[in-house]
């Protein structure tokens, strides 16, 4: 019955062996599936949105459009947000990790994780109620003293909704994730390298530029990449606390600001209905096709690091 | 294999070289001179009274007060080490205190976060709230009873549906997978690690519509949105848990003569299953919050439903969102639910954060850290 | 078979999540038990109904429909009525499509291709009536204004990011008295689509179509500028922050805000229920439709006195026959229910909405006297 030449090295093949491979790579499959039935579905449904005339992409003329800016939109307000996110969060990840005291790094990495457990809901009423109007004296400052930098030219609206609050929201709302995924690959550091780092007499800073940052180095940077899926996608939050338009802007603090494509159909699919929804639809595609290509971008990055960085 | 890096580490508070004398030869001295232990804390202190000082003098608001406090300290420590001790040293020093304060920082929205749905939720509180549902209600008095039971409803038919296939499918990509098939499922549950929430739902609006006509809203539409969320979260926990397994315990089965199968399940699962089980309760955890896909297929109902299959359901997110946005007349009782709903969505997940921790505690082999 | 730990401990966190959710209480919500028993002996005998009635479509209508379902819910504890505000086209679309639906909500009547497919899935004329009328405020937040008069083009002016600053000679000449402050206008929209966008812009494109050059829309568009807001609470929310905004939002909600005068003829109108209601009055009804098809062109432009002129007004759609005599009885009991006297105060109550006039609930009811039950 023993079906190879190398039977003693491989255990024997059960049928509840093949039961269990086979239902193993069902779901691996299953998986497949779902993902292709995602982007398949996206496709038959928000094809007519793409050629839709003017009644149907309000306010736009067309779906380009329409959207351009809001693809604008959702890159900047990731991008921003990560930017805030990601210093923050290796200096979190590395404080819980190497510097706080050993018998508190626990609790204080379930604190940051509990920043995780919060709905974008709530993030997006405490954005609007709590936030902006904290945010809107530092934001009439620039506007009164660095105005002339077109990033913060104005007009701050006193309620606060304008692409910097988003951003600050979103970067909250990725912290933790980033903050996890690091302090995990700090965590993991050797202790070999880092001892050996210390035993040279390197400060702590020194040590973990030497042994900690190599080794974690792709993990940093799939920590962020996970961050921006997450804000590019991000629905409620953004909806709650931006004011939004349809254009392109890199005015961070003014009226109109350019809208999400997640938050866009937040807003407009409740009332939307028949080439609206595919328009809604297709734009819904167009943010499933960024969030794709910026994993994609993610993992040759990681792989292409962890040659160098010895990781896994 | 952790466990002893922390022991190692220099402590906080004992910055001193104690021995650790640097081996740079541009530094002349075998010890340079240190600065006393409490010179941290006094600077900061100092640079609390100036800039307190300055507050007072200029009518500065409390947020810039701490600002420039926390600037000058550093700018301070950074220039008495340099001095007194060296310039690596300053450095050392001017990270730690940036790092003190990144997480510093880090607590703050968390803190205000709370602060906020506590002040504002913890007054609709009561028994009401968690024993009657919307039916019927306007205006004062009501509760969450049916959205309770549509999130833990909906939710839970996720978690059925997530848990067996995302630990199926990081046991194919662990233990069998290989070649191309593999590396394209991992790919693509990374992928899917990225579908935006709201895309999720339309996926399964779609897919329902598809079957059952338009307008079709169902808690189990909601449960298979989140289950697209859910399952690459699952996958990748699991994958990285199966991965921490010592080989040389699976050699072991094998020698032993036990099939693959079963040492899969006696040997490589239950080694992993408290991490396994956190990651489950993460995953949860993650999606337990989500509006937008609930949004557009599991609706909104002011009744209890038990039927996932039959009619909207409503459930803690989108029961807050709705509260808020479409309060009716008068409005502040209605704001108010929306903040004691997501009050008691935070607590949910506290729990089952706690109990995933409890559990992770309880069951880790001794390999746990 | 295969107890794997595994199991065992993702089990554990959901029996406990099962077992806290059965703590809270028996199997259905205390005032659901009580809603069934109280009735009994409240209401009277008399009700025969019984069943589940389904509507969709417009949002607006949602805070309306809590009113009349709790209203008919209780006089009929046996029927529960069920209202998916999904927006207008989604109620229409769902109702054209078939009969999982009683009624549709709409802000806007049929037209054209929609109207032609309603008629064809109801096998003839459509019964639709006007049952919620909703008058929209436009708020303002001034310090030391209490009184606001604006006419339809200084309005039109302010929102299309014309008028720029509080003491403009346009808004200063409607109000003499007022001690106009120099300050910027922050005009505030809504930046999801929404029937209220729908309604003011096409009140403004019907009374200063010069100034108000974008037409009827009910997406606001980039090139006028102002602050957008997510719904009613929104943009009462941003007004409320800031001194010098303006917006416009269902009166019901305006709180403490300000609200503005209209400019209607000679006269400014303050917005009350009675007011809004006379729009109705005022306008006529659109030609060429049957006779239970109720949909009215409203007089935006009235210069009648007394009358205010921004409402929203919206819709329930039905049909004259039902495959399902069932749902042929809900709907139109349910339907009656909303416009009569007390399914009007009911929505006032939970909506803060106007009362349709006595001559156009006239005419609702005898459209759905059209609505055969067996």
């Amino acid at each position: 019955m023993a079906d190879s030449s190398n039977e003693l090295t491989r255990p024997v093949k059960r049928l509840g062996d093949r039961i269990f491979s086979g239902t193993a790579l069902g779901a691996g499959v299953l998986i497949l599936v779902t993902l292709a039935g995602v982007g398949l579905f996206l496709t038959i449904e928000g094809l007519p949105g793409f050629t839709a005339d003017s009644s149907a992409t309000q306010p736009a003329d067309n779906f380009v459009g329409l959207a351009g800016p809001l693809v604008f939109g959702t890159v900047l307000s990731a991008t921003l947000a990560l930017m805030l996110a990601v210093p923050l969060a290796v200096g979190v990840a590395l404080f819980i990790s190497h510097y706080a005291p050993r018998r508190l790094s626990q609790g204080l990495g379930y604190l940051v994780d509990l920043l995780a457990a919060v709905p974008s809901v709530v993030y997006g009423l405490w954005g609007i109620i709590f936030l902006a109007p904290k945010l809107v004296p530092i934001y009439r400052w620039l506007e009164n003293n660095v105005g002339w930098i077109p990033f913060f030219s104005g007009p701050t609206l006193a309620s606060g909704r304008n692409m910097a609050t988003v951003a600050v929201v979103l970067a909250v709302m990725i912290l933790p994730i980033i903050t996890a995924i690091c302090r995990e690959i700090f965590l993991q550091t050797p202790t070999l390298h880092e001892e050996a780092a210390l035993a040279l007499g390197a400060t702590r800073w020194e040590m973990i530029r030497m042994a900690v940052f190599p080794y974690g180095r792709s993990g940093i940077v799939s920590a962020a990449m996970l961050g921006l899926g997450r804000a590019l996608g991000e629905t409620l939050a953004v909806t709650l606390v931006l004011s939004p338009a349809i254009l392109y802007s890199f005015n961070f603090i003014g009226a109109q600001n350019p809208s999400t494509i997640a938050s866009n159909i937040a807003l407009q699919f409740p009332e939307a209905s028949g080439l609206e929804v595919s328009v809604l639809i297709a734009t819904g595609l167009v943010l499933f096709l960024i969030t794709f290509v910026v994993n994609f971008a993610a993992r040759a990055v990681v792989n292409r690091r962890s040659e160098f960085s010895g990781a896994n | 294999m952790t466990p002893p890096t922390q022991t190692l580490k220099q402590r906080p508070g004992a910055d001193g070289p104690r021995g650790s004398g640097p081996l740079n030869t541009q530094d002349q001295a075998l010890h340079t001179r240190t600065l006393p232990r409490f010179a941290p804390l006094g600077l900061l202190a100092a640079a609390t009274a100036v800039s307190v000082g300055i507050s007072l003098a200029l009518g500065w608001n409390r947020a810039a007060m701490v600002v420039v406090a926390a600037i000058l300290y550093l700018v301070a420590i950074n220039l008495v080490s340099r001095s007194v001790e060296n310039g690596r040293r300053a450095t050392d020093r001017t990270v730690t205190g940036l790092v003190t304060i990144a997480f510093l920082i880090a607590l703050l929205p968390l803190t205000t976060l709370l602060y906020t749905v506590l002040s504002n939720g913890l007054g609709a509180l009561s028994g009401e709230f968690f024993s009657a549902s919307m039916r019927n209600i306007i205006g004062e008095g009501g509760g969450i009873y049916h959205a309770i039971w549509g999130t833990l409803i909906v939710t839970g038919l996720a978690t059925l549906m997530s848990v067996p296939i995302g630990v199926f499918t990081a046991i194919y990509l662990v233990e069998y997978g290989k070649g191309a098939l593999a590396r394209w499922i991992t790919f693509l549950v990374d992928v899917m690690t990225g579908i935006p929430s709201i895309v999720a739902g339309l996926f399964a609006y779609a897919l329902f519509v598809l079957f059952l006509g338009p307008g079709v809203r169902s808690g189990f539409g909601g449960a298979v949105a989140l289950s697209v969320l859910m399952v690459p979260v699952v996958v990748r926990a699991t994958e990285e848990m199966l991965k921490l397994v010592p080989n040389e315990l699976r050699e072991a089965s094998y020698a032993l003569g036990v099939p693959r199968w079963r040492t899969i399940v006696k040997v490589v699962l239950r080694t992993a299953s408290a991490g396994i089980a956190t990651g489950v309760t993460l995953a949860v955890a993650r999606v337990i919050g989500e509006t937008a896909p609930l949004l557009v297929i599991a609706g909104s109902t002011d009744s209890v439903n038990f039927n996932p299959f039959d009619g909207r359901m409503a459930t803690l997110p989108v029961f807050t969102f709705y509260a808020y946005s479409e309060p009716g007349v008068p409005a502040e009782f209605s704001v108010e639910r929306a903040w004691g709903a997501a009050l008691v969505l935070i607590l949910i997940v506290l729990v089952l954060n706690l109990i995933a921790r409890l559990i992770s505690r309880a069951y880790s082999p001794k390999t746990g850290r | 078979m295969i107890k794997t730990p595994l199991h065992r401990r993702t089990a554990a966190p959901l029996a406990a999540a099962v077992a806290l959710g059965l703590g809270l209480s028996a199997c259905s919500a205390s005032n659901e038990e009580s809603s069934g028993g109280s009735s009994e002996s409240g209401s009277s005998s008399s009700s025969e109904l019984s069943g589940t009635l389904s509507g969709a479509g417009s949002s607006a209508q949602e805070a309306a429909m809590a009113g009349w379902r709790k209203g008919f819910q209780e006089m009929h504890p046996d029927v529960t009525v069920n209202y998916d505000p999904v927006g207008s086209g989604g109620g229409r679309e769902q109702f054209i499509a078939g009969e999982s639906l009683g009624f549709a909500g709409s802000d806007a009547f049929l037209e054209g291709d929609e109207l032609k497919k309603a008629q064809k899935r109801c096998g003839g004329d459509v019964v639709e009536i006007p049952a919620y009328v909703s008058p929209i405020a436009v708020i303002f937040n001034l310090p030391d204004v209490s009184e606001l008069n604006l006419k339809p083009e200084t309005i039109a002016g302010i929102f299309a990011g014309e008028i720029t600053n509080w003491n403009d000679e346009a808004i200063a000449a409607d109000n003499p008295d007022a001690d106009l402050p120099d300050l910027d206008i922050n005009p505030v929209h809504r930046s999801d689509e929404s029937g209220t966008t729908d309604n003011f812009t096409s009140y403004l494109d019907a009374t200063a179509p010069d100034i108000w050059t974008v037409g009827n829309i009910e997406v606001w568009p980039g090139k006028l500028g102002g602050e957008g807001a997510d719904g009613t609470s929104g943009v009462v929310q941003s007004v409320q922050s800031g001194e010098g905004s303006i917006g416009y939002a269902d009166a019901s909600q305006a709180g403490d805000l300000g609200t503005a005068s209209v400019g209607v003829g000679e006269e400014f109108v303050s917005y009350t229920p009675e007011a809004a209601a006379k729009v109705l009055e005022a306008s006529s009804q659109t030609e060429g439709r049957g006779e239970t098809d109720l949909a009215y062109d409203l007089a935006r432009d009235t210069t009648e006195s007394g009358v205010y002129p921004i409402v929203l007004v919206s819709y329930q759609i039905a049909c004259p026959e039902y495959s399902d005599p069932k749902q042929a009885e809900l709907t139109k009991a349910f339907l009656e229910f909303a416009i009569s006297k007390e399914g009007q105060a009911a929505s006032a109550d939970s909506a803060g909405s106007a009362p349709i006039p006595s001559s156009v609930a006239e005419k609702a009811q005898t459209a759905l006297d059209a609505i055969k039950t067996s």
